[in-house]
């Protein structure tokens, strides 16, 4: 059964590493449905997050590929239960559909979203959510004209308390101790 | 001290105890072609193609188990690594692989011989990197050598612009002993070998199936310590074959889908299965619905993407089998299973008599490639390194070669790469120069790097060159005939006369095309000094069997066509 699962890979920050990392889903005909890519809260370590919707067995061998990376720290993989997430959709509106009414104000307040920029042609509207609600916000607005339209990737953090690559690397730092005191 | 980048990369080499770099050179890699003049305690090998130099540096490796070292230009010359890139990959074979690039500022334009190899080469090579500064390289070179020899070993590309090979660096050379984002050894966990042993100790038909990981990971002797003590059958991969004696009682032959009849059948037997150091190939398994309907399965293995990746590991030992056998062979209870011994001997006993004796004997007027191996591996009392090509030839000599020695069978196995034979022969005949080295390759393989002769002319290798020749390109002629309904489309070969070619390169050699000459040819060819071109007609309608049709379950393997 295949259901929504959050990759993320903590790696160096090398050039090349998102090719190296994107070519293990292309190899397997997985189809990478956002990608994210950003510093982690650990200086010099890259943070991927990367959604796909496939089955468990393939997300663990995909995962385990990309924790085989050299430059990898380490990989993980999570169902949506596991994490909170957020995605960002900007939307461009004629602001003529602004003034005509207060029908797209309301909608602007109901669905929680904010006006970045009103010019004298067009209005951006941000909304942070999860995909559906960006979405539902979107089709509401079709009617106004959407002349431009954007989503970002999605980006997670896990329900745990601390981040999981922490755990990895106090594990190396203690081996590197214990390395050191049997010399 | 004040170095050039190029020769940089050769005292590098020097310091990681690089004995020869199989190469080629070209417009930019010669910077580091030139400073060979100078830093001269490296040999190099001038092939006549790259891919024979990529080729011998496998050869060379899974002899003497050290990294090899290849080199070549940009463009057309790093391309034509990529086979043996490949190769190396999905073999684990150590391999440096370094290649010259364009100089920095033109990177990106489609300047002359660019090609954007690290790109390119991602997917088999376990790592790659390109330079464009000359204070990197040592440390570069250093990292390359860590990562491909270390935990699972691999091919490592590194890429050289030629304005860092022309750029002057303070050197100085550390080694890479460790990397913060790289482990190459996962740690074991002895409760789970203290869960593997106790299911050893319980099971009734438990059967070990061995891969090339005992001997990458030097482990041999734990080996079959720990086979003795269990008094389990065993059985091999392709590439695990010279990592216990032929004649070991409890060696029951190879698997897979030219392997032996037992040890195929038998795999739906047993109760347990205790996989070592290999990784569930499809030609191992074939149809994985129909394999191991019986068995839990416990897994020794390195690679932690390994683990389930074909067949589910009911108890995986993850970690280095040099560590984890010593301990496995530490729990378990000293048995024996000679009744179960007695099953595999049984269908041997049928296989032998069906298969094997009319491949090693043969009644019939043409020569066989059996018999012809069959001699060779007894003249030279299984002492010597036996190299293939990829075809029917190699499956007759990883069932017939008798071995004494680990590393002693060299062999594109993953890959089934045609044209690694001559090349690899050449190359480990240069890691073990005291040992005989003998190819046995087909009239097809032989064509795709039949330039090699070349090199081995040059440098007088004693490479012991064995041909079968039935014209034919026969394991696809095989699959014609069993499973095309015997349509032979593009199979036959009208071949040039070989000795002529040899005796053009000065390499002697003799043509064999009936079995009273064959004895004595085969002495001549071992006892001549320099290398030699042995040349047999055999019959074109050889099959390799025992065979499990693709998609066909292990046990459904077949003693002869239907």
């Amino acid at each position: 059964m295949t259901q929504t699962y959050t990759i993320t890979a903590f790696s160096e920050n090398h050039i090349g590493l998102l090719s190296r990392i994107t070519i293990i889903f292309t190899r397997r005909h997985v189809n990478i449905h956002s990608l994210t890519v950003s510093q982690s809260a650990i200086k010099g370590i890259s943070k991927f997050t990367i959604v796909v919707v496939e089955t468990k067995e393939k997300v663990e061998k995909v995962v385990k590929q990309i924790d085989k990376l050299v430059e990898v720290l380490k990989a993980f993989y999570h169902p949506n239960e596991e994490i909170i997430y957020q995605e960002i959709a900007l939307y461009k509106v004629p602001t003529e559909a602004l003034l005509a009414s207060d029908t797209l104000e309301k909608t602007i307040r109901k669905y929680n979203a904010r006006i970045l920029e009103v010019m004298p042609e067009y209005t951006i509207i941000e909304k942070t959510g999860h995909c559906e609600e960006t979405q539902e916000l979107f089709d509401e607005l079709t009617k106004y004209g959407v002349k431009q339209f954007t989503r970002s990737g999605r980006v997670a953090v896990t329900k745990l308390s601390e981040e999981l690559l922490s755990n990895y690397l106090k594990e190396i730092d203690e081996k590197q101790l214990e390395h050191s005191a049997n010399r | 001290m004040k170095k050039t980048g190029s020769e940089a990369v050769l005292l590098s080499l020097i310091e990681e105890g690089t004995e020869y770099i199989f190469g080629y050179p070209g417009g930019a890699i010669m910077p580091v072609y030139d400073a060979m003049m100078t830093v001269d305690r490296i040999k190099h090998i001038l092939t006549r193609h790259e891919q024979g130099a990529i080729h011998a540096a496998q050869g060379y490796a899974r002899v003497t188990g050290k990294v090899g070292v290849c080199m070549a230009t940009s463009g057309p010359g790093a391309t034509n690594l990529i086979t043996g890139i490949a190769d190396a990959m999905i073999d684990s074979t150590p391999l440096v692989c370094i290649t010259g690039q364009v100089v920095s500022p033109l990177l990106g334009t489609d300047a002359f011989q660019e090609t954007d190899v690290v790109g390119v080469s991602i997917p088999i090579t376990k790592w790659n990197y390109l330079i464009t500064k000359a204070e990197e390289i040592p440390e570069i070179i250093a990292k390359a050598f860590y990562i491909a020899k270390t935990g699972r070993p691999g091919p490592v590309l590194i890429d050289i612009a030629k304005d860092a090979q022309f750029g002057v660096l303070d050197y100085e050379y550390k080694k890479c002993t460790k990397l913060r984002s790289y482990k190459p050894v996962p740690a074991y966990d002895e409760e789970k070998i203290k869960e593997a042993a106790s299911a050893i100790n319980q099971a009734k038909k438990p059967y070990i199936l061995f891969g090339q990981g005992v001997v990458l990971g030097n482990a041999e002797e734990e080996f079959r310590t720990f086979l003795e003590k269990s008094g389990i059958p065993a059985a091999w991969t392709i590439l695990g074959v010279a990592a216990l004696p032929t004649d070991h009682p409890q060696n029951m032959g190879m698997l897979g889908m030219h392997g032996n009849y037992a040890t195929n059948v038998l795999t739906n037997e047993c109760d347990l299965v205790i996989a070592i150091g290999m990784r569930f190939d499809d030609r191992v398994t074939s149809s994985l619905n129909t394999y191991l309907t019986k068995a839990k399965v416990i897994h020794l293995e390195i690679d932690p993407a390994e683990i389930s990746k074909n067949v589910k590991a009911d108890i995986p030992v993850l970690g280095s089998v040099k560590e984890t056998l010593p301990l496995l062979t530490k729990y378990i209870e000293k048995k024996e299973h000679t009744e179960w011994i007695g099953e595999f001997k049984k269908l041997y006993a049928i296989e032998n008599t069906k298969v094997i004796q009319k491949d090693l004997y043969p009644e019939t007027e043409g020569l066989r490639p059996g018999e012809v191996i069959r001699i060779i591996n007894e003249r030279t009392k299984g002492e010597a390194i036996y190299v293939t090509d990829v075809g029917q030839h190699q499956m007759f000599a990883s069932r017939y070669c008798k071995f004494n020695n680990t590393r002693s069978f060299i062999t594109s196995g993953g890959l089934g790469t045609m044209g690694f034979g001559l090349p690899a022969a050449f190359g480990a005949k240069m890691g073990a120069p005291d040992r005989d080295v003998v190819l046995f390759v087909g009239d097809g393989g032989f064509q795709m790097t039949i330039q090699e002769l070349g090199t081995i002319a040059q440098t007088e290798a004693a490479v012991k060159i064995v041909l079968l020749n039935n014209k034919f390109l026969g394991m696809v002629r095989q699959w014609q005939e069993l499973f095309f309904d015997k349509r032979y489309a593009h199979t036959h070969m009208v071949n040039p006369d070989f000795i002529k070619i040899a005796e053009g390169y000065g390499i002697k050699g003799k043509k064999v095309l009936n079995r009273p000459e064959l004895s004595s040819a085969i002495d001549e060819m071992l006892n001549h000094k320099g290398a030699y071109l042995l040349e047999v007609s055999i019959e074109k309608e050889s099959n390799v069997f025992p065979m499990v049709p693709s998609g066909a379950s292990v046990s459904d393997v077949m003693l002869e066509a239907k």
